[in-house]
């Protein structure tokens, strides 16, 4: 029976699955009903100091929905904890003793100097709870007045104020960086550098959701003016995922503990983010469409797959992927593939043909002796994955590897020796093979 | 008299036949809209599970050839106006062909969900949802050209008349319509069930054709008894004829007049203009003879009008039938009973009213063909509805100069509606090969003003 119990920095929680920094971790109210339906952890909603931020009193949330108003993408312009600090700290408190197996790490967010950071750490660390998080994301509101992202994207600062946090508190100490930066690792270096436990991304990425036509305005609109909002959900998985990937692989921090975050609505996600080197992952968006209960989904989906794969424990398959992934250059250039269409399967939908034709490389049929049929012409296909992307039926199109005989496409061997673009005599920088 | 196997003693019935058999309620439930429109978000829904497919099978399946991925794929990204023009722009009369359309047989049947699904996206219903919506708003999708100073008589008014009137009005031709009934619509207004057309919506689809401009009507006039095709051929350019079928089949059995033997067609065109539903007298046992869509329109609304006990009895088995599995499960699901494999032998009469009716069981031969047994049974009936197809009144089209060729007692046409006369045209359920279908007849009407306005255009 898989064990999923995590041990992210010596913060030790009975699953993987924290609710991020957000909304739904804004006041004990809420964090005691996550801990009820089953979360392993919180990262408390960023604190500030007083006088606390206002938010505005219009919409704060826009979204890209997808067929039957599914959510694709969802974006926000909420500012940090707009409540007194000293009522934040008390109820930390008094969820970490009610809750203590749980995870309780605090979110912060205090101008770029020693004596704020200085302030308000001891007062967190009273509180009993396991560890900071310091919001260096956010990339609306805060980053307007030196803070936010306004620090994430520069890691000089990153470096100097992580390494007042681990002066001034006992606590392990989590950046969360954002990902409104070109190179994602220049950040996490820097967090390295300033002595910072881990890292957890990504943070929200700047965003305009929509454009409301008929007041000419971005949304959510406030009074006929939008401000740019974070972005995040389902959309930015693949974002949040790359940039995982790149500092998991990167050798200046690789092993740096990643708390996984981005658009983590289900179990597989979490697994994904996990075999990229995430130690753990964070949750919000999804909690935010559906509730609490998601975490039920999270962890039988995860502990079912554990078992039908042998893995007794997370760390077991912890960065598993991290070793495969590569750069475009050393890609086997040797490797050939083909679509094949399962004509069992298919409805005769024709996408994948008119996708190739008029997009690719126009290797498809849409008639075959005078019927309407599909099949893949090898001499045409480049195995581009499209026409399997394009089919509505799951499993219908496959790409298949050719292990032997000749491409028809190139009229070259099929070889079973591994050759990259380093060595390729179209490369003008090719390194001949000795 | 054969063996009386089964079926009550038809000679003791007494013919119970009297209007009010259903309460004001029971009337505006029975007789609502069969397929109320989508809502918006219902829409959305549907839309979404259209694939858009290459070269779309429903399209081809269309027999006007609506570009159906592309109207659905313009609902679901809300331009539900662009969606009824395109739908408009091959069918001007696509609000009724939503409604009436045989679906099930035409572009739902080829929709590529049904493979893996069973549930083919809801064609008929997405159309519906854009063509109302465009009706609703007002907005124009034709704009009629300068006058032609070309005029075109058309006749017949209904959906192959009006069809091509808009073909031709559409560029910059003067159509008169001459109808010979009350009202334009032809079927649309006079045939097809209540339930599928409510809220007059046939006349409001002729006044949105109508609006392009250009398209006088004349009523009250029949050919062969008001004018006459030379009369027509005369005075005006070019003419259409759309005179569609204004004979009923007869079952050739002793006592067809009495009362209680009714036509299908007259019954429903009474139905479909009546002020008072509850009015209409209805039997208490109805037999209805034969298989196709009349058959099913008249026997569930005999039903719905509060008849005890309704039966369509059909020669062949219920393969066989012209009405569609949907429309034969839509009139089983609504009560009535479907007696299959037996042909009319007699109408039973007592002091000249029906009292019932004999039929004959029938099987194929090893032909393939159908032989009429002496195994018979009979039915209790106060009511039998012949609805064993229409024909064509041809005695207008036959005599003096203006005789039109026929082929099968239909009116002979080319591809492109071209009759054996060089200014006529023809097109809907009287013309060879007429699949007695709205769609067809607006295909016709549309394919034949392309085709006159080229002859129009060649005199000029």
């Amino acid at each position: 029976m898989a064990d999923l119990r995590a041990d992210f920095l010596g913060i030790k929680s009975p699953n993987p699955f924290w609710l991020a920094s957000a909304p739904p971790t804004d006041r004990e109210v809420n964090v005691t009903r996550a801990f009820k339906a089953g979360w392993g952890g919180v990262v408390w909603k960023t604190l500030g100091l007083d006088p606390h931020v206002v938010n505005i009193n219009g919409p704060r949330y826009g979204a890209i929905h997808g067929s039957d108003r599914s959510l694709a993408g969802f974006n926000n312009i909420e500012l940090i904890s707009d409540r007194p600090l000293g009522i934040n700290l008390q109820e930390i408190k008094a969820v970490k003793q009610a809750w203590p197996d749980r995870a309780v790490v605090v979110s912060l967010m205090v101008p770029c100097d020693e004596a704020s950071w200085q302030g308000i750490l001891p007062l967190v660390e009273a509180t009993g709870a396991d560890g900071v998080e310091l919001n260096f994301g956010c990339p609306h509101g805060m980053s307007e007045r030196g803070m936010g992202s306004a620090v994430g994207q520069v890691p000089e600062y990153i470096e100097m104020v992580a390494r007042w946090c681990k002066k001034h508190t006992r606590m392990p100490v989590i950046v969360k960086l954002t990902p409104n930066i070109t190179d994602v690792r220049f950040p996490a270096r820097a967090a390295k550098a300033g002595a910072a436990d881990a890292v957890s991304l990504i943070n929200t990425i700047n965003s305009i959701v929509g454009v409301d036509l008929d007041q000419m305005a971005p949304m959510p609109t406030t009074d006929g003016k939008g401000s740019h909002g974070g972005y995040c959900g389902p959309a930015v998985k693949p974002i949040a995922m790359n940039m995982v990937a790149e500092i998991a692989r990167d050798p200046e921090t690789h092993g740096l503990p990643i708390s996984g975050i981005g658009g983590i609505s289900q179990w597989r996600d979490a697994v994904e983010f996990m075999t990229l080197g995430a130690g753990n992952v964070q949750v919000c968006t999804a909690a935010m469409v559906y509730g609490f209960k998601i975490v039920e989904e999270l962890v039988d989906g995860m502990k079912t797959w554990m078992d039908d794969k042998g893995y007794e424990r997370i760390d077991q398959f912890v960065g598993a992927a991290v070793p495969n992934i590569s750069d475009w250059q050393h890609l086997n250039l040797n490797y050939v593939v083909k679509a094949k269409i399962n004509q069992d399967l298919c409805i005769k939908c024709g996408r994948c043909h008119i996708a190739c034709e008029d997009t690719s490389h126009q290797a498809i049929t849409h008639t075959v002796n005078g019927e309407r049929r599909f099949e893949v012409m090898d001499d045409e296909c480049v195995g581009c994955n499209l026409c399997a992307i394009t089919c509505p039926v799951e499993g219908c199109i496959t790409l298949e590897q050719m292990t032997a005989g000749v491409d028809p496409r190139t009229k070259l061997p099929i070889s079973g020796t591994y050759a990259n673009w380093t060595t390729h005599p179209n490369n003008p920088q090719a390194v001949p093979v000795e | 008299m054969g063996i009386n196997s089964d079926g009550g003693d038809t000679a003791s019935i007494t013919p119970n036949i009297a209007s009010g058999r259903i309460s004001a309620q029971q009337e505006s439930d029975n007789f609502a809209d069969l397929h109320p429109l989508l809502t918006p978000f219902q829409a959305s829904v549907e839309a979404d599970r259209c694939y858009f497919c290459y070269d779309a099978p429903c399209m081809q399946a269309c027999p006007t050839g609506i570009d159906v991925a592309l109207f659905i794929r313009q609902i679901s990204t809300g331009n539900t106006t662009g969606a009824a023009a395109t739908i408009l722009h091959e069918n001007i009369m696509g609000g009724m062909c939503a409604r009436v359309c045989p679906t099930e047989t035409l572009c739902e049947q080829v929709c590529v969900r049904n493979d893996k699904e069973g549930e083919p996206v809801q064609i008929g219903r997405l159309q519906r949802y854009a063509t109302d919506h465009l009706m609703a708003s007002g907005k124009k999708v034709f704009e009629r050209p300068d006058d032609s100073g070309k005029t075109v008589a058309v006749i017949g008014g209904g959906p192959a008349g009006l069809s091509c009137a808009h073909g031709l009005a559409r560029r910059g031709h003067n159509v008169t319509i001459l109808e010979a009934r009350e009202k334009p619509g032809g079927l649309n207004e006079y045939g097809i069930a209540t339930y599928k057309t409510v809220d007059n919506f046939a006349q409001r689809e002729v006044d949105y054709i109508l609006d392009i401009g250009g398209i006088e009507i004349q009523t009250g006039q029949r050919l062969g008894q008001d004018f006459t095709l030379d009369d027509v051929r005369a005075k005006y350019d070019a003419v259409f004829l759309a005179i569609g079928m204004g004979g009923v089949n007869a079952l050739g059995l002793a006592g067809e007049d009495a009362d209680g033997v009714e036509d299908a067609v007259d019954y429903i065109a009474e139905l479909r203009q009546a002020e008072d539903r509850r009015q209409l007298k209805v039997g208490q046992r109805v037999l209805v003879i034969g298989g196709g869509m009349t058959a099913v329109d008249i026997a569930v609304q005999s039903k719905l009008l509060g008849a005890e006990e309704v039966t369509m009895v059909y020669r062949r088995g219920q393969q066989q039938m012209n009405a569609s599995t949907y429309e034969q499960e839509l009139a089983q699901t609504r009560g009535v009973n479907i007696r299959t494999w037996a042909a009319p032998q007699d109408l039973q009469m007592t002091d000249g009213k029906l009292t019932g009716m004999t039929f004959a069981r029938t099987r194929l031969d090893n032909d393939g063909r159908l032989v009429v047994t002496k195994d018979t049974f009979s039915l209790p009936a106060d009511v039998v509805f012949k609805a064993i197809g229409q024909k064509l009144v041809s005695e207008p089209l036959t005599g003096g100069a203006s005789a039109v060729a026929l082929e099968g007692g239909r009116i002979s046409v080319d591809p492109e509606r071209r009759t054996s006369l060089a200014d006529v045209w023809a097109g809907g359920d009287c013309v060879v090969n007429g699949e007695d279908l709205t769609v067809a007849a607006v295909e016709d009407g549309k394919v034949a003003a392309r085709s006159i306005d080229t002859f129009l255009q060649q005199g000029a």
